[in-house]
Parts: structure tokens; C-alpha cells; sequence
């Protein structure tokens, strides 16, 4: 029976010699054989495939039928049966090419064949849970043979599934699938806990139990299953929220915090800095939405070019394209969100020919906040890619004028495409860094500084934030923000009859970059913080951490990825209020608190450098000038200090009803008679309390000499008592010892 | 800063498109033609004067573009001049829906493009593109005059292609 097939062989038939013969295999097989058994495409069957084949024809009937399209995986089979898991294929495979001939169904050519199919199969229908039929028959029958119904096989699995891996099903639902069996194992140690909290879920006690110290250290070498890490965190951030409840004894609060934060590292893929900088911004709950909320886009919006269209036309225009679009929202009449779209939204001959343009929805806020009315001057710092540019232009209607500047020429090529495209006549397009700016050009009406910063707020949009910003880079773009802003206030002009508004944003949610960066321009220049506008969005913060800015921050806006679906920005509107820069002794006061009185502030300044004007005519000495200026302004001195060195510069403190005296003494003079210094100096005293003197003094000289002044009032202006004589003497005494 | 040889090239080109120039003088102020980085700018006096401030190296961009001149001197129309040509074109040609995709990728237009043209159009004459709801699409030059498109097959170029919208994206980098 040697034979080959060859169904092209012809079977002689008839009475004589030849008929009699034996014929070949296939033609004594087809008597037995079964005709739905024989298959187009199948492969030939081997000698011991066709004994198997006869037999099976003989023995079983319809548990037979049953297995074989089930067991096989015949070809006929494959499109309806999909192998459930890949896991469980890949054990099923192992264990199948281990086996025997137990496999009656195929040789082991058709194994390999089969088994690379489901493993094919398996690339295609991951996440196919429904039969797990075909799945579990390779190893129940492997132990048991074939006779058992394909039913009793899967309940015969899943019982020892149940035994061996309690948390397989749950990794099976998993998208990585890598691990091993041992990995299981071992996580299935570490999270034991856990299993009893899921089981105990039902008795209402949760415990979440800190891994030791030791576990921690297996983690690190073992990879960690995330499903496993997620429902920690989950439980983490439980236990955190109801501390006093749920936690375990013993355990501190940083342990806690300090476990979450390396699962949030793993989970979603941040570097330790970022994280621990998040878990400052936000409280916990927020936190997890925020992450989770940059893992997926923000919807894709557009923005209505006003000067050649209209919304509803527009919107009319996309929808017969098929596009899937609607408004914005109500806070926006220009804005629409494309649900899905049918065409490319960024090449329709309407994007070409320039009514509406691709822009984020957190891009439209700070022009809104600013309103650039018609004809006025307006800048535009940084402007590349153009949206906002082009959102100014059609506010001022192509009148007035825009510069558009970006230190970046390249980026500006893109500027250039979109004023052109969107028709904007009223642009000026030019290539400085933006700290040049009031050289070249000064006195806008209004100036809109979009920063450059880290970009913590896009991270849906650029997930390589997660991992490349730390510290240096932060601060960097602090200090790059902090000069650009004092440029923008400088480059506009206060006294513009219209304007006067300086717009501060950034697409970031670092308070380095957004408070801290106003405060400074608050302290530094003439401005104040106005409202934005914007009724929606959280408040900025006033204080954060250690930090303490000043109280109308409320009135600038932070926005979240998670709580208004927009890309995380923060914007603050500025008005300058003068025109003057204050001068380096406004930055070196520390009693300056309260920035709001500027009128007061700039007045002061007015008065100050007259003063001092005032104190070089009037004084012949000027060599001693400078060293009295000095002491002048050394606050930080203590009182009695404070009086020597009044004492010495007696000169000094003269102002102009004092001027007479002045001439007088001189620091020799003061030498030789004492007791006209110290008329000079109770003259002093009381010209101490002068109005300019009194703001550059702290409040404890202020009293101080307010007190000496009812004295002297009180009493003779010649008496002193007894023990200040005393005093005053010794004060002269050193003095003069010390000269 | 340009040349009167300049501006009659200039001119020559634009008259092929259209016949008046009403461009310089206009209600809302005076408009001027300015030469920069061999290319020339059209824009309202005002920002002109702005400009000036701005120093040569620095300066990308005035007011819109209107066309460059090349190393031959010879003037090429850029598509963002559209806005504010289309208007006064006196001869239009009209596109159907189906081959405007084609067009705005630079393809000439053919035949079973063509929607409408308008009459008495001469061979080689300057033509604006539109497409079916009225929005401009390009420029072009027509390959054959008015008559001749009625008899010509449907397979034949009608209207060459100069410049269209679709070069935004195409050519962004070219604009400036």
C-alpha cells in the first residue's frame, strides 16, 4: 500500500486481471472515508493519517462530527472559529506539539500548519473573548482524550484555571500580553493582597496593604503588570483620601504618596520631576483625570474666518462635504468642533481658500481676552504658527495694524502662509526676538505675548513632555518669560486712548511660568491685573506652597484638559497704568507692599528724585553725598545704627524748610561742640519726620521718632532728661572716638 | 524703492487679468505698491509707514503679496495676489466640482472640466478660476478661445494652469 495518490490516476475497472488488482489507497479508502471528511485544499493524507482516518469512520459517529470541525481547526472551520486568547494558544500550542499521537486529527505537519494559523488568527482577533471552545480543547485533551464534549472540556479549564492563575482572565483581558507565567506567579504573590481585597470588596472591609520594602525591590526588577499598577493607584489614592479611615498602622502618609507617585510614573509614562510637580498642582482626584485626560486628544476645532465668511454658511459648506461638525460652545460665536469628517479637514477648498482655519480652542481665549478694537495698533510677540495673528485681524477688521513678530524664521513661513490665505491686509510680519522689542518699536495700543514655555499643558498633544522637561528647563523658561513680559509692558503705551492692555499667556500649568512670571511684572513695572473676560476657566492661584503672589491674580484664568476639554493654558490680562519705568530703589524696598496704590508709588518716585536733586545743591560736601544716599536707603538697619548714622550724616537729612542749618555743619563741626549737635540733631529728629523720609523708613523708626517728637514737643526743646543726656553723650563719645 | 521699469512689468502682467487697476486709490486710503527681497508688496500707506521702522534684514512680510521678480527680472504672479484680483477679472472660467480637486493639485483643466467660460475669450488670454459656488480658485491662461472650447474634444487642456489656492499647502515654504 505504498502507493502515491495521484488523483489522476484511473481506476481500471471491469473482470479482468488488472481490476482484480489491489487498488491504490485513496480508491479503498473512499469506501470507508466519510464524503464531508474530504476537503478542497486539504493536504494528502500520510499511511498512518488514513488508518486513523478509517477507524474514526468505523468507531465514532456523532461526538465524532462534533470535535472534528471544533478539534481540528480544519480549513473549512477557521473563518467561524476564533481561537479566544493568545496566551492560552500559546500554551495550548506548546502543549499540543508536546502531545502525541492523542492528536488523532492531523499529522504533525497539519499541527505545525494549524498552530501558525491560530497564532495568525490570534494577530487579528486579540481581543475575541467569546469561545473559549476551541481555546481550551488542546489541553483537556491532551489529559483526557476526545470524548468529552467540547462544554465539559471548557468547564474542565476554567476550574483549573481558577486554581492555578486567579488573575489570568484579568490579564487575558490585558492589551500586553508579554509576560511569562512566572511573572504571574510572583505578581500573584505581591498581590495577594489585593485579590483578598477584591474578594473582600463583597464584605465591605478593604485593607490596601503597603508592599514592604522587599517587594518593592522585586518590582523594580520584574516587570509589573500595569492592570495590576492601575488598580493600586486606584486604591492609593482611596486609602489617601480617607486617611484616618483606611490606613494601616504604622505606615506614614509618604509612603503612600511616594508608592503612588512611582505608579503613576510607570503608568503613565513620566519622568519623577513632572510628577512630583503635578501632585502639587492638583489634589489627587483631579490628578488622575488630568493624567488620564492627556492621554487622549482634545477635539479637533476650527475657527470661522470672519472676514470672508459666515458661521452658518461655513458650517452648511463642511456638512455637504460630510463632515460632522458643531458649535464651540457659547462662549465663542467663530469656533466650531469637528466630530469626525469624511474629507481631510486641513485641505478642503474652503480651508484653501481661507474661511476658516485649524485652530485649538484654548487659542481663541486670550484674543477674546485682549478685543483688539478697529484701528488700533496692536503686537503680536509671538505669533508663529498665525492663528491668533489672523484672530486679531478679523476682530480689527483689517483695519489698524498688526505686527506680527517670532524670533523663529522658519515658523514664520507658516505666519506668512496664513495671513495670506486668510486675507489679511493690515500685517506686518518681522523676524526679532521679542526682549528687542520697545527698541524697535514702542507704544501699541495693545500687545499679546503668547510665551514660549514648557509645554506642560499640550502633553496630549506632544507626549515627549512627560519626559524630557525638568527643573533647569522650567526655570529657563521663566527667566525667558520674565524678560519678554517687561519688554511687552514696554513696548506698550499707556496713555493710548483705547487700549493700554498688555495679554499674558502660555499653554502651560506651571505656576513657575504663569503667576510667578505676572507677579514679577507686577512688582517691576506699572501695571495691575484686570479681568479677562472669560467667565469660564479655575482662577489663577495667590498663593502655592511657599510662594506668595499678589491678590488680584484671582483675576487671571487657568484652564485643564480635564475640566474644560481644552488644551491647559493660563491667561492674565495686564493694564499699565504709567509710562515710567520705576527705578532700581522701587525693586530694593521691601515695604512697597501694597503695589496697588501706584499712583502713590510713582508720585513717591517723582518726589524722590527731586529730593535727592535737592540734597547735592544744597550740601557743599559732596563727598560725603554718596556715602549718605547710601546710609539714607540702608532700611534693613537697625534703629540705633540708623542713629548714628544720622549723628554722623547730620547734614544730611536736611530737606528744604531744614536747608538753612545745612550749611552750617559740617561733619568737623560736629566735632568740636556737642551740644550744637545735639540741637542739631533733635532738628533733625524732627526734620525726620518729613514725608519722603518717613515711606523710605520702616515702621518701627516711623514710631520711634514719632515718640521722640512728642517728647521734645512735650518738654522744653533745649531739656533732655537725664539719662538721655547720658545716652547722647556716650553716642558722641564713640562717635568721635571712632573718627 | 521700485523701479519704474518695475511697475510697468508689473502692470503688463496684471493687465492680462484684468483691465482696470483700481488698487492704489481707494475709499478706505491710499494704497502703494512697495519692492522688497525682490518681491512686491501691496499695502495701505499707514503701515507703510510702520515698516519703516523695521529694519530690511528683519522685515518679512507687508500687507499681502502680491508676485516676485525673478532672476530675469521678468514678473510672476503669486496666488496670493486672488483676493484682490478676482474681483476685477473680466474673464472667468468656471469649474465643475468633480475636477476641482484636480486643479487646485496643479493639473491644466480639461474640457470635461469646464463649466462655464466667458465669451469672446481669446487664446493665451489671463483667465481666474472659479469653482461652481463662486469661489476663486486660481489663475490661468486659456489654451483655446471661447469658440474653439465648444467644438474641441473633452479630453483636451482648455485652460492652462498658473497658480492655484491648493499651493497653501503644497508650496508653503515658496511663499516667502
Amino acid at each position: 500500500m505504498g502507493r502515491k495518490l495521484d488523483p489522476t490516476i484511473k481506476v481500471k475497472r471491469g473482470p479482468g486481471r488488472k481490476a482484480r488488482k489491489q487498488k491504490g489507497a485513496e480508491t479503498e479508502l473512499t469506501k470507508f472515508l466519510v464524503e464531508g471528511k474530504t476537503v478542497v485544499g486539504r493536504k494528502k493524507l500520510s499511511s498512518r493519517a488514513r488508518k486513523r482516518a478509517v477507524k474514526r469512520a468505523q468507531v465514532t459517529k456523532e461526538p465524532k462530527q462534533e470535535e472534528k470541525p471544533k478539534k481540528g481547526f480544519s480549513d473549512e472551520n477557521n473563518k467561524w472559529l476564533k481561537p479566544a486568547q493568545r496566551k492560552r494558544k500559546i500554551e495550548q500550542s506548546e502543549e499540543a506539539e508536546d502531545s502525541d499521537s492523542q492528536w488523532e486529527d492531523d499529522d504533525d505537519d497539519n499541527e505545525e500548519g494549524f498552530i501558525n494559523k491560530q497564532m495568525e488568527e490570534e494577530d487579528d482577533d486579540d481581543e475575541d473573548m467569546v469561545d473559549d471552545y476551541g481555546a481550551d480543547e488542546g489541553d483537556d485533551q491532551d489529559s483526557d482524550g476526545e470524548e468529552l464534549l467540547p462544554i465539559e472540556k471548557a468547564a474542565r479549564k476554567q476550574k483549573k484555571q481558577t486554581s492555578v492563575k486567579p488573575e489570568s482572565d484579568d490579564d487575558d483581558d490585558e492589551e500586553e500580553e508579554e509576560e511569562d507565567d512566572d511573572e504571574e506567579k510572583e505578581d500573584l504573590k505581591e498581590d495577594e493582597d489585593e485579590e483578598d481585597t477584591v474578594q473582600a470588596n463583597f464584605d465591605e472591609t478593604e485593607q490596601f496593604k503597603l508592599p514592604g520594602a522587599a517587594d518593592r525591590a522585586k518590582e523594580g526588577l520584574l516587570q509589573m503588570d500595569l492592570q495590576t499598577i492601575h488598580q493600586r493607584i486606584r486604591d492609593n489614592v482611596d486609602v489617601l483620601s480617607h486617611f484616618t479611615e483606611k490606613r494601616e498602622e504604622g505606615k506614614e502618609r509618604s509612603e503612600y504618596l511616594s508608592l503612588l507617585r512611582s505608579d503613576l510614573c510607570t503608568y503613565y509614562s513620566y519622568n519623577e520631576f513632572l510628577i512630583s510637580k503635578l501632585m502639587d498642582l492638583f489634589p489627587l482626584s483631579e490628578l488622575i483625570d488630568f493624567l488620564e485626560a492627556n492621554e487622549i486628544q482634545r477635539p479637533v476645532t476650527i475657527r470661522t474666518n470672519t472676514l470672508k465668511t459666515r458661521r452658518r454658511d461655513l458650517a452648511q459648506a463642511l456638512i455637504n462635504r460630510g463632515v460632522n461638525l458643531d458649535p464651540l460652545g457659547k462662549w465663542s460665536k467663530v469656533g466650531l468642533v469637528i466630530y469626525d469628517s469624511s474629507v481631510p479637514i486641513g485641505a478642503t477648498p474652503e480651508y484653501l481658500s481661507g474661511q476658516y482655519m485649524l485652530q485649538g480652542a484654548s487659542s481663541f481665549l486670550p484674543v477674546m481676552a485682549l478685543s483688539p478694537q478697529e484701528g488700533e495698533s496692536v503686537l503680536d510677540m509671538s505669533a508663529a504658527p498665525g492663528g491668533k495673528t489672523t484672530y486679531m485681524a478679523q476682530l480689527m477688521r483689517n483695519t489698524g495694524m498688526i505686527v506680527a513678530n517670532d524670533a523663529n524664521a522658519d515658523r514664520l513661513k507658516s505666519v506668512v502662509g496664513n495671513i495670506h490665505r486668510l486675507g489679511v491686509t493690515n500685517a506686518v510680519i518681522c523676524n526679532y526676538d521679542g526682549r528687542q522689542f520697545p527698541k524697535v518699536m514702542g507704544g501699541f495700543d495693545r500687545v499679546l505675548l503668547d510665551a514660549p514655555c514648557s509645554g506642560t499643558g499640550v502633553i496630549s498633544k506632544d507626549p515627549g513632555v512627560k519626559t524630557s522637561k525638568d527643573e533647569a528647563d522650567i526655570l529657563r523658561s521663566a527667566h525667558l518669560q520674565k524678560e519678554l513680559i517687561l519688554s511687552a509692558i514696554d513696548s506698550v503705551n499707556a496713555d493710548s486712548p483705547t487700549g493700554g492692555y498688555l495679554v499674558y499667556c502660555t499653554c502651560s500649568i506651571m505656576v513657575e511660568e504663569n503667576e510667578w512670571v505676572v507677579d514679577y511684572a507686577l512688582k517691576k513695572r506699572n501695571v495691575k491685573l484686570v479681568p479677562t473676560g472669560l467667565d469660564f476657566g479655575n482662577e489663577g492661584f495667590i498663593r502655592f506652597k511657599e510662594r506668595r503672589f499678589h491678590p488680584s491674580l484671582k483675576l487671571s484664568r487657568r484652564f485643564y484638559p480635564h475640566s474644560q476639554n481644552m488644551d491647559g493654558f493660563f491667561v492674565a490680562k495686564l493694564k499699565k497704568l504709567s509710562n515710567t519705568i520705576p527705578t532700581a530703589p522701587k525693586e530694593t524696598e521691601d515695604e512697597v507692599e501694597s503695589t496697588k496704590t501706584e499712583t502713590a508709588a510713582s508720585s513717591e518716585q517723582i518726589q524722590k528724585p527731586e529730593s535727592k536733586q535737592r540734597k547735592p545743591s544744597s550740601t557743599p560736601e559732596k563727598s560725603n553725598m554718596g556715602k549718605k544716599q547710601k546710609l539714607k536707603q540702608k532700611k534693613s538697619e537697625p534703629p540705633i545704627i540708623r542713629k548714628k548714622a544720622g549723628v554722623k550724616s547730620e547734614n544730611k537729612k536736611s530737606d528744604g524748610p531744614k536747608k538753612a542749618k545745612i550749611p552750617k555743619l559740617d561733619g568737623e563741626a560736629s566735632k568740636k561742640s556737642k551740644k550744637p549737635d545735639i540741637k542739631q540733631k533733635v532738628k533733625e529728629l524732627n526734620g525726620d519726620s518729613t514725608k519722603e523720609e518717613k515711606k523710605e523708613k520702616s515702621q518701627l523708626e516711623k514710631k520711634k521718632n514719632k515718640m521722640e517728637r512728642k517728647k521734645l514737643l512735650k518738654k522744653n526743646i533745649n531739656r533732655m532728661g537725664k539719662n538721655k543726656f547720658r545716652k547722647l553723650k556716650n553716642v558722641l563719645g564713640q562717635q568721635e572716638s571712632g573718627q | 524703492m521700485l523701479t519704474c521699469f518695475g511697475k510697468k512689468n508689473i502692470r503688463l502682467t496684471i493687465l492680462t487679468y484684468t483691465l482696470k487697476i483700481l488698487l492704489i486709490d481707494r475709499p478706505d486710503g491710499t494704497y502703494c505698491f512697495r519692492l522688497h527681497n525682490d518681491r512686491v508688496y501691496y499695502m495701505s500707506e499707514r503701515i507703510l509707514k510702520l515698516a519703516t521702522n523695521i529694519s530690511r534684514d528683519k522685515l518679512v512680510s507687508v500687507g499681502t503679496c502680491f508676485g516676485k521678480f525673478t532672476k530675469t527680472q521678468k514678473f510672476r504672479l503669486h496666488i496670493t495676489a486672488l483676493d484682490f484680483l478676482a474681483p476685477y477679472a473680466k474673464f472667468k472660467v468656471w469649474v465643475k466640482p468633480g475636477s476641482e480637486q484636480s486643479f487646485l493639485y496643479g493639473n491644466h483643466i480639461m474640457k470635461s472640466g469646464l463649466g462655464r467660460i466667458t465669451e469672446n475669450t481669446a487664446q493665451y488670454q489671463g483667465v481666474v478660476v472659479y469653482s461652481m459656488a463662486d469661489v476663486p480658485l486660481g489663475f490661468g491662461v486659456a489654451a483655446k478661445t471661447t469658440q474653439e472650447c465648444r467644438m474641441v474634444d473633452p479630453m483636451s487642456i482648455v485652460v492652462f494652469h498658473q497658480a492655484d489656492i491648493g499651493e497653501y499647502i503644497r508650496s508653503e515654504d515658496t511663499l516667502t
